[in-house]
């Protein structure tokens, strides 16, 4: 057994590290965040022609570098350690994912060297407040001549004021739940689509609300089989959720880090505040759960892989998500939280930047169900006899 | 990252796991998933015959190196075999204190004498041991030992007074080591030795503990001129302290795998109750056994990063925070069972205090987060050790 990362896997964790130590400083977030796009394109244009990350788990035949989902969650942990600002969860943990799992081999072909050429997308599917399954789809499709017409609106779109290509989920009229649901793709600007930015409380992520009246696409937009797509979508769903876990455990990381390094030149009473009990065994608690959400993440990264390339543990993933994204969004909040508490008065200013992980965890563990949702799922799972849908 | 065992390990799993359904039957039916924490004092006479039979099957001290009787199994296997034999509900091994701390010091730190004479009785689940260590003013603080050993020339043996505390299955064991202080003016840990004593002789008394659970699994042990060879110090005296913190670093977290699998089915024990009376339905309890459930997992996958890594000596934060987790969430479940039960909880199963394994669970978890490194402790040493903040002050 050898639940670790191999060497290659470890140079692509240390290589992202060090570029976005270069370019996602501080002060480089706190310029993106307070953009209405909420990145610098011309850095992303940079992070897609220099380091190739948009492209990181495409497959070769489509340009892309063929890697895997246990890759892509050692990136993904680096960038929320450094709250890179960019498209890059949409559009990769998102969109590309999206098109993996729905997508034939022709509009594989023709959407993920889009992509990999710099690209961005997204994915819409829930309405407001309709929670984060595929029950939340209240967008309707209805076929036409020669192809299908959307009406509808979706909520708390990540990057979705911002990107080329959206995929959208929608249901055939008098459908409920998984049932009726099918994906579309199409470009952003087509006609009929609205999109609104929507201001956020965490401004390190953009998130959209999208309103479409009477968008015309024509019969290839249609991702799998129509009125099909509930499983793909839980599936598209629980694939993001490992890649928000992920990450999650990098930001639990780094409010334990600024943290303890805080802690280690702050004195009081004529010594730091390191060496009071009462803060050390606040401290340990962080790390126990920086390294348990690093557990789960990484078990999850696995079955994730699994899922996208086959493998006898694809059929936990419903499960491995859950538990991921419930321990983590907490792990999260509560190091960033007990970090605000530990800094003191200065973890309240602006100017320490505990604040931004403060706001991030919150926002991340709202995003496709908290840890009581998740919890919930794994009840019914647990003792209701049902299987984790 | 590769989350399965080789067909190699595989094919161990399966010799494992026949032998056991082979063997744990007829007369060893009565002890099947008996004799673990909270049950160590019970059945102790059939589970010492159950350490013979393992013997006999080649299964008691199998980490051991070949030339002693072992196995030389790597750690995988190690893992393998006690998943296996908590999965087929093999009864609390009397002889882990045996095989897995007095063995392997001996083998690491002991004389070819010493080795002559104790190593087979431990191999062959004949010769019991228990651990002297703590004692009433050295918990945490182990270093603080007050029990000491004296050369008597006129003998040529070591003589041994003081008291130790904590120790289990004292009243079951042949043989226990001790930590003793052989440099009277000494103080901490150094002047310290490591003795080999038996415990059949007058100098020893051993009386049981009475715990909150009403059973005795631990004992207070008295040393009144107790006697040991010349030849039973395990390194010079002086060196105990050495010899007793290499014991801590045996234990690579073989045992972890086949410790969750009897949580899991104390867990599953909790589910089918919750089932059956309808705190299934009771929406903050749901959520409690699902926060449970995601532990168990968590603590499964963190093993595996234990068992995974280490290899080069790193030091090891998931191995770090692993006590720490697990005594937590055991607690938390021993809760959790109890508000499952719900008004049945109170319930005894007889008098005058008979717990059913739920109750006993519940109480017994009290212990997880105090014997074996306390949770402060434990807190202590992940914010020194690992995060590098300052150390405690200490005497």
């Amino acid at each position: 057994m050898e639940f670790t990362f191999t060497d290659e896997q470890l140079m692509i964790r240390d290589t992202a590290e060090a570029f976005l130590a270069e370019v996602s400083t501080s002060e480089a977030v706190r310029a993106a965040m307070v953009t209405e796009a909420g990145y610098d394109p011309q850095l992303w244009q940079r992070v897609c022609e220099e380091m190739f990350w948009q492209a990181i788990h495409i497959p070769e035949e489509y340009g892309g570098m063929g890697l895997g989902y246990v890759e892509l969650v050692a990136m993904l942990e680096q960038m929320g350690r450094y709250l890179f600002c960019s498209p890059f969860f949409s559009t990769v943990c998102l969109g590309v994912n999206a098109l993996l799992v729905a997508a034939n081999d022709e509009q594989k072909a023709q959407y993920l060297p889009e992509i990999v050429a710099g690209k961005t997308a997204t994915l819409a599917f829930a309405s407001a407040n309709g929670g984060w399954a595929s029950d939340s789809v209240t967008a309707t499709f209805s076929a036409t001549d020669n192809g299908f017409v959307l009406d509808g609106s979706y909520r708390y779109v990540t990057d979705g004021h911002s990107a080329d290509l959206l995929i959208v989920a929608a249901r055939e009229a008098g459908s409920e739940g998984e049932q009726g649901i099918s994906l579309f793709v199409l470009p952003a600007d087509s006609a009929g689509v609205s999109r609104r930015w929507l201001p956020t409380m965490d401004q390190t992520r953009k998130q959209a609300e999208l309103n479409f009246e009477q968008v015309a696409v024509p019969a290839s937009a249609l991702l799998g089989e129509s009125g099909q797509a509930g499983a793909q979508l839980e599936q598209i769903l629980d694939l993001a959720r490992v890649a928000i876990a992920a990450d999650q455990v990098g930001g639990t990381q780094q409010a334990l880090d600024i943290t303890v390094e805080y802690l280690q030149e702050r004195q009081q009473f004529g010594r730091v505040i390191a060496s009071y009990q009462a803060v050390k065994h606040k401290a340990a608690d962080m790390m126990l759960k920086a390294e348990a959400g690093r557990s789960a993440l990484y078990y999850a990264a696995c079955v994730a892989d699994e899922s996208l390339q086959g493998g006898p543990l694809a059929d936990q993933l419903s499960e491995a998500a859950s538990i991921a994204k419930a321990y983590c969004s907490e792990a999260y909040f509560f190091n960033a939280g007990c970090g605000i508490q530990l800094f003191g008065g200065v973890g309240f200013t602006s100017e320490y930047d505990i604040q931004l992980y403060f706001k991030r965890a919150k926002s991340t563990e709202t995003f496709l169900g908290d840890a009581s949702w998740h919890r919930e799922r794994l009840a019914r799972q647990l003792l209701d006899g049902e299987s984790a849908a | 990252m590769k989350l399965s065992f080789s067909a190699e390990d595989e094919q161990f799993r399966e010799e494992v796991a026949s032998w056991l359904a082979a063997n744990l039957v007829g007369e060893f039916e009565c002890v099947r998933g008996r004799g673990g924490p909270g049950d160590e004092h019970q059945l102790v006479e059939e589970r010492k015959a159950w350490e013979r039979k393992l013997h006999e099957g080649g299964w008691t001290c199998i980490g051991w190196p070949k030339e002693y009787g072992g196995r030389s199994a790597s750690i995988e296997q190690q893992v393998i075999f006690n998943e296996e034999y908590a999965r087929a509900g093999g009864p609390g091994r009397i002889g882990h204190i045996g095989e897995t701390l007095a063995g392997p010091t001996i083998i690491a730190f002991g004389s070819e004498e010493q080795k002559a004479k104790y190593l087979p009785g431990i191999l062959r689940g004949e010769e019991f041991w228990c651990q002297g260590y703590s004692e009433p003013s050295a918990g945490s603080d182990l270093a603080n030992v007050k029990t000491k050993a004296v050369f008597d020339e006129a003998s040529g043996k070591w003589r041994i007074n003081g008291q130790k505390v904590w120790t289990s299955l004292a009243h079951e064991s042949e043989y226990c080591f001790v930590i003793a202080r052989t440099d009277p003016q000494s103080v901490g840990h150094k002047g310290l030795g490591f003795f080999l004593v038996a415990m059949d002789q007058p100098g020893v008394t051993v009386r049981p503990i009475e715990q909150i659970t009403g059973t005795s699994e631990f004992n207070e042990v008295f040393f009144d001129d107790a006697e040991c060879d010349a030849s039973d110090i395990v390194g010079e005296p002086g060196e105990g302290w050495k010899v007793a913190m290499g014991l801590l670093g045996f234990e690579r977290g073989v045992s972890t795998l086949g410790q969750q699998m009897l949580f899991q089915n104390e867990f599953d024990a909790i589910i089918k109750l919750a089932k059956e009376n309808g705190a299934a339905q009771n929406p903050a309890l749901r959520h409690r056994i699902a926060e449970a459930h995601i532990g168990l997992r968590i603590m499964r996958y963190n093993s595996m990063r234990m068992l995974s890594g280490g290899a080069d000596g790193s030091l090891q934060k998931e191995a770090m925070i692993y006590k720490l987790y697990w005594a937590s969430w055991h607690r938390n479940l021993g809760k959790l069972a109890m508000d499952v039960m719900g008004q049945e909880s109170e319930i005894l199963e007889d008098a005058p205090y008979e717990l059913n394994r739920l109750q006993s669970m519940y109480l017994f978890t009290r212990s997880d987060t105090i014997y074996g490194g306390t949770n402060q402790i434990q807190r202590n040493i992940i914010a020194e050790r690992a995060l590098g903040m300052p150390r405690e002050p200490r005497g």
